[in-house]
């Protein structure tokens, strides 16, 4: 008895969702990017954000990571409010932003260093993390070189590098294999499943052979509002042909 | 602070990346020493002071000081590096900070690169270095309140031309605020507004200091009117960081 207690206890803050949305909304004058969507993602799940472009997958990614305000609605990472607590909340977020900005003339490892200083290390384990960084998105060999040079795979994976340096138990993702060649998208693929048991991951993306490689939950949203929140299987039987290329066409047109 | 200066030492590096530090540099020292000597009468003054040099400094500034500061956000924004820079766990307080004080340090290092003068005044006569010395703090607090204005306007617009022209122009109103053009017409039509607009002025507080006087009421001055803007900078960080 004692001891299922103890387990329950222990469970507890793995069921509590890492993030959680509420009602989330943007307007930009009259026109409604984001609307009313609300879904929460617990650690283990790599949930799929799909949608055709300008559907809102990246207002809500920017919302999440706190970078625009929403006009209405909340969300918080680990507990901690995007707005009101917001440097707590992008502490234990790993962010990687729409295109993969970095500081064109920086190195790969100054940029690096730079990030994970203001994240707060310093001495060997800053210097460790990103070491590891830089293995784990297999950048070492270009490490010096200025990232205005490197090319678009490149320069996706410094950011995701920068995104993964902290070890974040939250990851956002906003289009990750994007610009990468098949092997590079495989690589990332395989990092975020092994990354994917002790972290809630959220990664957007149009490519759908991408949701059934490595997403364990899928969101559809079109024109703002979240058309379906299903698994990929599921998604799949609600087509006759089975395909999640028709289901998404079906879902994103009767939207439109 | 470990995040302002972690900031600071990033965008310093970045001027010296690029070969804005040098332009920069080489302009600001071409064109005040072109002016301190010919249209400043340097050395038919024969007088061993700074003087010349003080007065177009400010002038000098307001000209090159909003070309550093328009791209100081409107570039961050370009490149879409504003959404990593405040994604990461800093306040945009800090940010904009940061960002202020690189390009005030990087404006000292230009004034400081100005030594030549003051080696010169003192091989040729014996001038008063203390005048001097608080004369070179009125400088970098003069750069200091243009900057403050040229990284709000930046933070103001997307377009880095309208940066830099709106910071020239604010810029200019508030060190033309005590010119006698101004004042008088002022004083003459609206008596309330001369006395404030006098106040306002960022060149007659510089006087003060090329005339070697320091006072709490000039350092407030300054410290407030940085203040200012640098608070409207974080403002409209704010609401305009995502447009």
């Amino acid at each position: 008895m004692a001891s299922s207690q103890q387990d329950s206890a222990a469970n507890a803050p793995e069921q509590a969702p890492l993030i959680r949305i509420e009602g989330l909304t943007k307007r930009f004058g009259s026109f409604t990017a984001v609307d009313n969507v609300t879904f929460n993602v617990r650690r283990g799940e790599v949930l799929g954000f799909l949608g055709p472009n300008g559907a809102g997958k990246s207002t809500t990614m920017r919302m999440l990571a706190g970078f625009m305000i929403p006009t209405a609605g909340t969300a918080s990472i680990q507990g901690h409010d995007v707005q009101s607590d917001g440097v707590a909340a992008r502490k234990v977020l790993g962010f990687l932003p729409e295109g993969a900005p970095t500081y064109p003339e920086m190195a790969v490892e100054s940029f690096l260093r730079f990030c994970a200083k203001v994240r707060g290390f310093s001495g060997k384990e800053l210097a460790d993390r990103v070491d590891h960084a830089l293995n784990m998105t297999t950048l070492r060999g270009v490490r010096l070189q200025p990232v205005e040079t490197l090319s678009k795979g490149f320069k996706r994976r410094v950011g995701l590098a920068q995104a993964l340096l902290h070890d974040p138990p939250v990851l956002v993702l906003d289009e990750p294999t994007d610009g990468l060649d098949p092997n590079q998208k495989h690589e990332v693929r395989q990092l975020i499943e092994r990354m994917a048991p002790d972290k809630a991951i959220v990664i957007s993306t149009h490519i759908l052979e991408e949701v059934d490689a490595v997403c364990t939950r899928a969101i559809v949203i079109a024109r703002g509002r979240v058309v379906a929140d299903a698994t990929p299987r599921e998604l799949e039987a609600q087509h006759p042909s089975g395909k999640l290329d028709d289901v998404f066409r079906s879902l994103t047109r009767d939207a439109a | 602070m470990r995040n302002i200066l972690t900031i600071t030492r990033r965008e310093l590096a970045g001027y010296f990346a690029t070969p804005v530090a040098t332009v920069f540099i080489v302009i600001f020292l071409v064109l005040q020493g072109a002016l301190t000597f010919n249209l400043g009468n340097f050395f038919e003054r024969g007088q061993a002071d700074l003087n010349p040099f003080f007065t177009f400094i400010p002038w000098v500034f307001l000209l090159l000081i909003p070309a550093i500061t328009m791209r100081l956000w409107a570039e961050e924004r370009r490149l879409g590096t504003i959404e990593l820079l405040l994604t990461l766990p800093i306040t945009q307080g800090q940010a904009v900070v940061g960002k202020f004080l690189a390009a005030w340090v990087f404006c000292a290092i230009a004034l400081a690169l100005t030594f030549p003068f003051v080696i010169a005044v003192n091989i040729l006569g014996q001038p008063d270095n203390g005048v001097i010395a608080s004369g070179y703090l009125g400088c970098l607090l003069i750069a200091g309140a243009f900057l403050s204005v040229g990284a709000a306007m930046s933070a103001a617009t997307r377009n880095q031309v309208i940066a830099f022209v709106l910071a020239v122009a604010i810029c200019f109103i508030f060190a033309v605020a005590s010119h006698p053009i101004v004042n008088d017409f002022l004083s003459k039509n609206v008596p309330a507004m001369g006395a404030f607009t006098r106040r306002l002025a960022v060149i007659d507080r510089f006087g003060d200091f090329t005339r070697g006087i320091i006072s709490v009421r000039d350092l407030i001055y300054f410290g407030t009117f940085i203040g200012f803007w640098l608070f409207l900078n974080t403002v409209l960080v704010d609401q305009r960081k995502a447009d």
